[in-house]
């Protein structure tokens, strides 16, 4: 049962405006409705602020000149304004976002500045005119306000954050600060109740009730697997040893997610709590972040927080004068997907070659330098503070029977609103898919969403009503995964997918055991012939029969998983092989092999338009002449159907040019 | 500690694995990576067995023995399941098992046999790696390596030299030296004892003849005082290699690189094969009765003229603990003089 949080609202029910509409927004508070010290705080905001996206997807976006530009704005004087940066908010798709907030007023957040154009310079100009100085919206730009609290006054004609419905199925309990402050400032954590956990944990509590309250809360790794963490932090405290560790897992391999990577640049404090109150449940003295090289945001921010909480006394020796030491060192990895497997990536802490090793032993017993080792996921440490300042009833309050809590998705692939979103376990995937993503984009069917990544499996257009937990999703020949959720429309192809997650896990294998070593290429191979027009007869059948025993024997996760792609496809879209095999066509029109291009004859106005643009000189034709398109040299990439101004050129299935 | 093994009830070790346990009594597993001398590894999957309460297959190498533990080791998935493995290695590895060192001693090919593979389901890309032979002793041939990494164990677990590794990833995984340099080692041939395949080949005995066709010689290496046991293969009557002996031994199955490459001296035609004895300024073959008759003359005749203390014996490390204990009781009490050495002292 899904405990729906007091503020959510129908969804699709704000703005019809279509920047609205689109616009992905949160910093919804979480639900137990009491004001905290932080709201009070930011209540009492005596000068106004302007907050920029500067995550990944922000400074992507262009973040660092929009940042450097309202500078250059608030320094000709005109009004004086704090300027800070944020991470990221989920919105990615509206990037770059820019938020501001008068004294006494609601916070105003908007989208899609674009830094280098004139114009977009102009919006800054007018942001800081006529809402920083005038006190009015700048309508064209803004996506929405945030509810207000103690007594802030809000905009008329402004919709609510909370009520688009990019967020109105939302729940932010790991994403709670994300975007809504200045990861580069433990005060702004602070004043939004961080560290309290852990000083609660300190000081009120024994580590064996703090493993009590992980208990309740009924917390399952985020990472992947869904271990219960409590379940996990109690073999670990059970360990005798003279010394343990508790490692934060920040590897983050999956291709097309970003979950992590947006809380530690947005919210690293929350992971140093995280792991502090961890350590001091089950007796571990150092930590370390396994993070990859590939997030120098993260890594930055992360070293900034750790400085900082030293510097505080809230990390190092004998913290809070409570008698407990903690401390945390970063450790980079060169980014290999296996290395987020445990111990492979405990050995690459040790300075060896990432391959994962036999359990048992378990890391627990026997981890880091062989001593016990608890590692965590970002995002299920992101959840251990809110769990013990609020309890592990509360957080039992969200998700399933078994499924406790929310998740964090990275929604992408054909998408209308991608981005980053939290939502309570147990939503179908119909609300995640079109309520907050807003379905396909230019109005195309959905087809399928893959979860889990490159592990996981695909989930039909058919099966969209099934429930986001980790019991529905495994019955559907899906995991849950990190939370990589990849949108796919009627013009994906299927067998291509598969092909494409197979790639990666055969490039990212260790190589250490035979299944997935050979057993992955082999299945590529045949996916490749298929693919390109030459499957056989019995294809299918082998690469069931294979996938199942790759299953079976491989020796760690990636393996174990790697076939999944590829066994949910032809579980759910077995008549696209088939269609490739024994037609040799391609029913996405995607396969290149499977396709042509052919000029209709009575549309071609012979402008030789197509001759021109074609990049590999495949047209011949022009002035006055009819267009012909040699296949031996067309590499099929579409810009002669893009610029034809007549709609005269199409793609037809290859078998069909040569009947003609 | 009481386990049970394809229904029968085995009392095993408590420390023991799965593997170790059903060998002990018999129960055949079929293993690749796995090496009795090295730390379990789990990198070939041949070995997996069912194990009650645990829902996924789990190799047998590297699980140790619960108490009450049921496992079955020939379930019809098991059976399919290595016969895939086998088969997948097969898939990627040269056809050349007629000219290779290794036919007729090649875990592989009694694999291979085991299942009865004449036909393999699976065909694609195999790797090319250029064979490395720098060196005169040691010929790596990668082609037919199947990562199994004994000989990555081997060199730095029991040799603690490290000069091979595993480097790359995926498929192109492969065993390297350092920035895939020569071989640079010790040469002391341990990881060739223990390739499976012919990928690591003792370059001495290359074609000098089939494994079956030796005859093969139990012994103790006679370098040194160690007395490592080896086992001499001889072929019409000359011998074409030396290799480990399996019993627990005062080596227990390891050599340096003269016991296990410094052979060719046995057969060689400038080998000494009697004594020889200086006369008119040339040495020439002589029988052993005159040439010690020779030197028990010449000592005494020093002794006499010079004294006991103008003799001094040096001893050898090839010789035996025995044979230096009666050198020095000769030297002290025949000879009469505490001046006797030997060269492992400095
Ligand atoms: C191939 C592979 C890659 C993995 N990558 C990650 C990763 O990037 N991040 C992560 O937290 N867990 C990853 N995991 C899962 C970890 O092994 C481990 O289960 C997890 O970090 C435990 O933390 P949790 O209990 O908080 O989920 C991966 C597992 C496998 C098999
Ligand atoms: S399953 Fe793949 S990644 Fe895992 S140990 Fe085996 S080869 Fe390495
Ligand atoms: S060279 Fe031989 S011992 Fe080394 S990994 Fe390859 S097959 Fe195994
Ligand atoms: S022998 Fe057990 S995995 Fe290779």
């Amino acid at each position: 049962m899904t405990k729906k949080s007091s503020k959510k609202k129908v969804p699709g029910k704000a703005s019809g405006r279509k920047a609205a509409s689109k616009s992905p927004v949160s910093g919804s508070r979480s639900s137990a409705g009491k004001k905290s010290v932080r709201q009070r705080k930011i209540a009492a905001r005596t000068k106004a602020r302007i907050m920029v996206g500067m995550g990944t997807c922000g400074r992507a976006a262009g973040g660092v000149k929009v940042f450097e530009a309202l500078e250059q704005l608030l320094k000709a004087g005109k009004v004086k304004a704090e300027l800070e940066q944020t991470g990221c908010i989920g919105m990615c798709s509206q990037e770059v976002l820019v938020d501001v907030q008068l004294p006494g007023r609601t916070r105003v957040l908007y989208g899609n500045i674009k830094p280098v154009k004139e114009k977009h310079i102009k919006v800054l100009e007018q942001i800081v005119e006529k809402h920083l100085i005038g006190n009015s919206v700048v309508k064209e730009h803004v996506l929405g306000q945030i509810r207000p609290t103690d007594g802030e006054k809000p905009f008329d004609d402004v919709p609510y954050y909370e009520e688009l419905s990019f967020n109105s199925a939302q729940e932010r309990i790991v994403l709670r600060n994300c975007g809504s402050m200045d990861p580069e400032s433990i005060d702004e954590y602070c004043a939004r109740d961080g560290y309290k956990a852990l000083t609660k944990a300190l000081k009120e509590m024994t580590p064996d009730e703090v493993i009590d309250e992980m208990k309740l809360s009924g917390l399952r790794g985020r990472g992947g697997a869904g271990f219960p963490t409590g379940l996990k932090w109690g073999f670990a405290a059970m360990s005798k040893a003279d010394e343990k560790y508790m490692i934060c897992n920040a590897d983050e391999g999956d291709p097309g997610a970003f979950m992590d990577r947006s809380v530690l640049e947005g919210d690293p404090h929350s992971i140093l709590e995280g792991m502090a109150i961890g350590g001091y449940a089950m007796g571990a003295h150092t930590g370390y972040i396994y993070v990859r090289a590939e997030y120098p945001l993260a890594v930055k921010r992360l070293n900034i927080a750790i400085a900082q909480a030293r510097e505080r006394g809230l990390l190092g020796k004998n913290i809070l004068k409570s008698g407990f030491d903690f401390e945390i060192f970063i450790k980079q990895g060169a980014g290999a997907f296996v290395c987020g497997e445990e111990t492979a990536l405990i050995a690459s802490i040790e300075g060896k070659r990432g391959m994962p090793r036999p359990k048992p032993p378990f890391p627990a017993n026997h981890g880091l330098w062989g001593k016990p080792t608890n590692i965590n996921n970002v995002e299920t440490l992101a959840n251990i503070a809110p769990i013990i300042l609020k309890g592990g009833a509360w957080y039992a309050g969200f998700g399933t029977e078994k499924s406790k809590g929310t998740k964090v998705f990275a929604l992408a692939g054909k998408i209308s609103n991608p981005g980053l979103i939290e939502v309570p376990m147990g939503k179908p995937l119909r609300d995640i898919i079109y309520d907050i993503g807003g379905g396909c984009p230019g109005g195309k069917e959905f087809k399928a969403v893959q979860t889990g990544g490159p592990s996981g499996g695909c989930i039909p257009a058919s099966l969209i009503d099934t429930s986001v937990d980790y019991e529905s999703l495994a019955q559907a020949g899906a995991i849950m995964g990190s939370g990589g959720m990849v949108v796919m429309d009627e013009n994906t192809c299927m067998v291509e997918m598969a092909r494409y997650f197979l790639n990666f896990t055969q490039e990212e294998s260790c190589g250490k055991c035979v299944p997935c070593r050979v057993g992955t290429k082999r299945m590529l191979e045949i996916l490749e012939r298929i693919v390109d027009g030459k499957g056989e007869e019995g294809d299918v059948e082998l690469l069931k029969d294979l996938g199942e025993d790759i299953k079976a024997a491989s020796l760690c996760g990636l393996g174990q998983t790697a076939p999944n792609p590829v066994l949910s496809t032809i579980r759910y879209f077995r008549d696209e092989y088939d269609a490739h095999i024994h037609e040799k066509r391609c029913p996405a029109g995607v396969c290149k092999a499977l396709f042509q291009y052919k000029v209709e004859d009575p549309f071609c106005k012979m402008c030789g338009l197509c001759v021109k643009k074609c990049p590999v000189g495949a047209i011949q034709g022009g002035a006055k002449k009819l267009a012909k398109i040699m296949d031996e040299k067309c590499v099929k990439c579409g810009v002669c159907i893009e610029v034809c101004p007549f709609d005269a050129i199409t793609q037809i299935d290859a078998r069909e040019k040569v009947e003609v | 500690m009481k386990v049970i093994i394809d229904g029968k009830v085995i009392d095993a070790k408590p420390e023991s694995t799965i593997l170790e346990a059903a060998r002990k009594e018999g129960v055949h597993i079929p293993t690749l990576c796995y090496h009795k001398k090295l730390s379990p590894y789990g990198g070939c999957r041949l070995c997996i067995v069912e194990v009650e309460g645990i829902p996924r297959l789990v190799a047998s190498c590297t699980t140790p023995v619960t108490e009450g533990m049921v496992v079955r080791t020939d379930t019809e998935q098991i059976k399919k399941v290595r016969k895939t493995i086998v088969e997948l290695i097969l898939s990627n590895h040269p056809n050349e098992c007629m000219v290779c060192e290794q036919n007729g001693r090649c875990e592989l090919q009694d694999l291979a046999y085991e299942f009865g593979l004449k036909e393999i389901r699976f065909v694609g890309e195999k790797n090319v790696h250029p064979i490395q032979n720098q060196n005169p002793l040691i010929e790596r041939d990668y082609n037919k390596c199947i990562l199994c990494g004994r000989c990555v164990r081997m060199c730095d677990e029991v040799q603690g030299v490290g000069a091979v590794d595993f480097s790359q990833r995926g498929f192109h995984a492969k065993i390297a030296t350092e920035y895939d340099g020569v071989l640079s080692c010790e040469f002391c041939g341990n990881c060739v004892e223990v390739c499976p395949v012919g990928a690591l080949t003792g370059k001495i005995s290359r074609f000098k003849g089939r494994s079956w066709e030796a005859k093969k010689t139990k012994t103790i290496c006679n370098y040194c005082g160690c007395g490592c046991t080896i086992i001499m293969h001889a072929k019409d009557g000359q011998v074409v290699r030396v290799s480990h002996s399996e019993d627990t031994t005062v080596n227990e199955g390891c050599m340096c690189v003269k016991g296990k490459f410094g052979f060719e001296y046995i057969n060689h035609e400038d080998r000494l094969k009697t004594p020889l004895i200086r006369k008119e300024g040339k040495l020439q073959e002589t029988t052993w009765e005159e040439a010690l008759g020779r030197v028990a003359e010449n000592l005494a005749r020093i002794k006499k003229e010079y004294g006991s203390n103008s003799i001094a014996g040096l001893s050898s490390a090839k010789c035996t603990n025995e044979d230096n204990y009666v050198f020095q009781k000769f030297m002290r009490t025949v000879i009469g003089t505490n001046n006797v050495d030997h060269c492992a002292r400095y």
